[in-house]
């Protein structure tokens, strides 16, 4: 198992359906592992009586059928599918609802569904946000700049209870993957994985939504910046340091250099001639 | 559910290798190994795999005597364990000997009179944009051409990669300079791909996948004068991807990026999470029911 999620580490991200497919072939004692260690992009079903879109995962799902947040009916149907209780169900149901706005305002578009399951520990429940954004020019990418784009996150929060304080313990992960082709010339793609963690204690006096709702936040914002600043950052260095632009002078590229080392030879030289 | 055959296993592990980002081939090698369980199955896998992959990758390996550097290439590929060096006139064994290059495996006088010097402009080129790059001109059509002659084809490669497992980052450049000669014509048509990788895996996993495609042309002139031109060409074209590439990058925190999540909603401010949970409608009904 450590040798297969060191392999999924370095191959594309791009390709990690395809990737985690052949492990689940060469591998099929482990599946239950793999299926539930190796981040997927999330699939898309239809909720035809309630007419919106809604994410798949393990979280919603029974069996082979999948529960819609909207109207927490499986599809296909089950007699007994599993069921959050009718106090979760209803903090299920705001979830989504205001959840969907905050997907609105910073997506412009996609995807997003709460999926709330009773936990073992004292009271304690834990829920899973989900967000998908296919920003390319033919799916939702308002400025038409991507010939493909793709972004996934899921978020799971367990939340305990005691005495009026929660403790939230987050896990995010964050998959994306896009391309961009304005100049004919040139294609640019970028793709990343990456999960983090954050614990935070709360008061829950106001109830729980607003405390989750603002780690998760803070939890996107934190791994855009990442992904933007430090992680695509540092592939740009990369480039840079394989292939130097010419036209600068600095003082460790090769015409730097030379020049630096033709100055100091000619120092060198008029002092020996004193 | 039945197992998998072996020939679908030993594909899918060769589907593995040919995945490895640069300079990483050796850590994926042991995954599989490990995965497959199957010495008989890596060893299928990875006869298949290395050749393919140390061609696409263009390796750059150094020649025993240290008489120079082989690029491992489909360019200069005699088959899938010989390699052609034209700066040497030898050929390299993957792994193990060199022996100079027969006749029939060299070009005619006339197009190495204009492969060498194409070459040496080229290596002053990568010397001096690449700090860890190396090259190759190969003729890969009418290798025997004559003056006044037929046409002939020349491919220049180029090939750095910069490989830092202790900061977690690996990359490779990859340039493929087609030339073409046109005696009647008196032309020489140039067509270049570039094809550049990076990853970045400190807890995280980030690759960066980039091709270029760029072309021009010169007039026929006497093999200095056409390696000056052909070169000058060719730096030139890559500087600009180099400058496309930042661009790119720069456009990406407030503009590409914006695509898929935008920093902040249209307002400016974090979201407003206690409107947002009073105005909720189920709140609403529940408030109202509760009267």
């Amino acid at each position: 198992m450590d040798a297969a999620m060191d392999l999924i580490r370095r191959m594309p991200p791009a390709e990690v359906e395809m990737a985690l497919a052949s492990l689940l072939v060469l591998l099929p004692d482990h599946s239950a592992d793999l299926l539930s260690k190796v981040d997927q992009p999330l699939q898309e079903a239809w909720d035809d009586e309630s007419g919106r879109q809604y994410l798949l995962c393990d979280y919603n799902r029974d069996g082979d059928s999948y529960r819609s947040p909207w109207s927490n009916k499986y599809d296909p149907p089950l007699e007994d599918g599993a069921m959050p209780s009718e106090k979760l169900r209803e903090l299920e149901v705001e979830a989504n609802e205001v959840f969907a706005i905050y997907r609105d305002q910073y997506y412009e578009g996609g995807t997003s569904s709460v999926y709330m399951w009773e936990t073992e520990e004292n009271g304690g429940f834990a829920a899973c946000f989900l967000v998908k954004k296919d920003g390319s020019r033919k799916g939702e990418g308002r400025r038409g700049l991507l010939d493909h784009g793709l972004w996934d996150a899921i978020h799971i929060i367990e939340v305990s209870e005691e005495e009026g304080e929660a403790h939230y313990c987050l896990t995010s992960t964050v998959m994306l993957s896009f391309t961009t082709k304005d100049d004919p010339s040139m294609s640019f793609g970028l793709s990343g994985s990456i999960v983090r963690q954050m614990e935070a204690d709360f008061p829950s006096t106001e109830g729980h939504l607003g405390n989750m709702g603002r780690m998760i936040e803070d939890m996107e914002s934190k791994l855009r910046n990442g992904l933007d600043q430090v992680y695509f950052g540092k592939t740009k260095e990369v480039v840079f340091t394989m292939r130097e632009p010419l036209e600068i002078l600095t003082a460790t590229s090769a015409t730097g250099q030379s020049l630096q080392q033709a100055v100091v030879g000619d120092i060198v030289r008029r002092r020996s001639v004193h | 559910m039945d197992g998998a055959t072996d020939d679908h296993k030993a594909g899918i592990a060769k589907w593995f290798l040919l995945r490895s980002p640069p300079g990483q081939i050796q850590q994926v090698a042991k995954d599989v190994q490990k995965i497959l369980m199957s010495d008989k199955l890596y060893q299928q896998a990875a006869s298949e795999a290395f050749p393919i992959y140390n061609m696409e990758q263009m390796i750059c390996l150094e020649l025993p005597d240290g008489s120079g550097q082989v690029l491992v290439s489909n360019c200069g590929a005699l088959d899938s364990t010989h390699y052609l060096d034209l700066r040497t006139a030898q050929v390299a064994t993957i792994c193990t000997k060199v022996r100079p290059a027969t006749d029939e495996e060299l070009p005619s006088g006339f197009v190495e009179e204009y492969r060498s010097a194409i070459d040496s402009e080229l290596l002053k080129y990568v010397e001096e944009a690449f700090p860890r790059g190396s090259c190759a001109v190969f003729c890969t059509a009418g290798s025997t051409a004559e003056e006044d002659d037929a046409p002939f084809e020349l491919t220049a490669l180029i090939s750095a990669s910069k490989i830092s497992h202790q900061n977690f980052s690996s990359g490779s450049w990859r340039s493929t300079w087609k030339i073409q000669v046109n005696q009647e014509l008196q032309s020489v048509d140039l067509t270049g791909k570039v094809h550049v990788n990076a990853h970045y895996f400190e807890e995280g996993n980030v690759q960066l996948d980039t091709n270029y495609e760029g072309s021009d042309s010169t007039v026929l002139q006497n093999p200095l004068d056409v390696a000056t031109a052909v070169v000058n060409i060719i730096r030139s074209k890559e500087s600009e991807y180099l400058l496309s590439l930042e661009e790119s990058y720069s456009k990406l925190s407030d503009n590409t990026f914006k695509e898929l999540r935008r920093k902040l909603p249209v307002t400016r401010t974090l979201f407003a999470w206690n409107n947002a949970l009073q105005l909720s409608l189920s709140r609403e009904v529940t408030r109202e029911l509760s009267k």
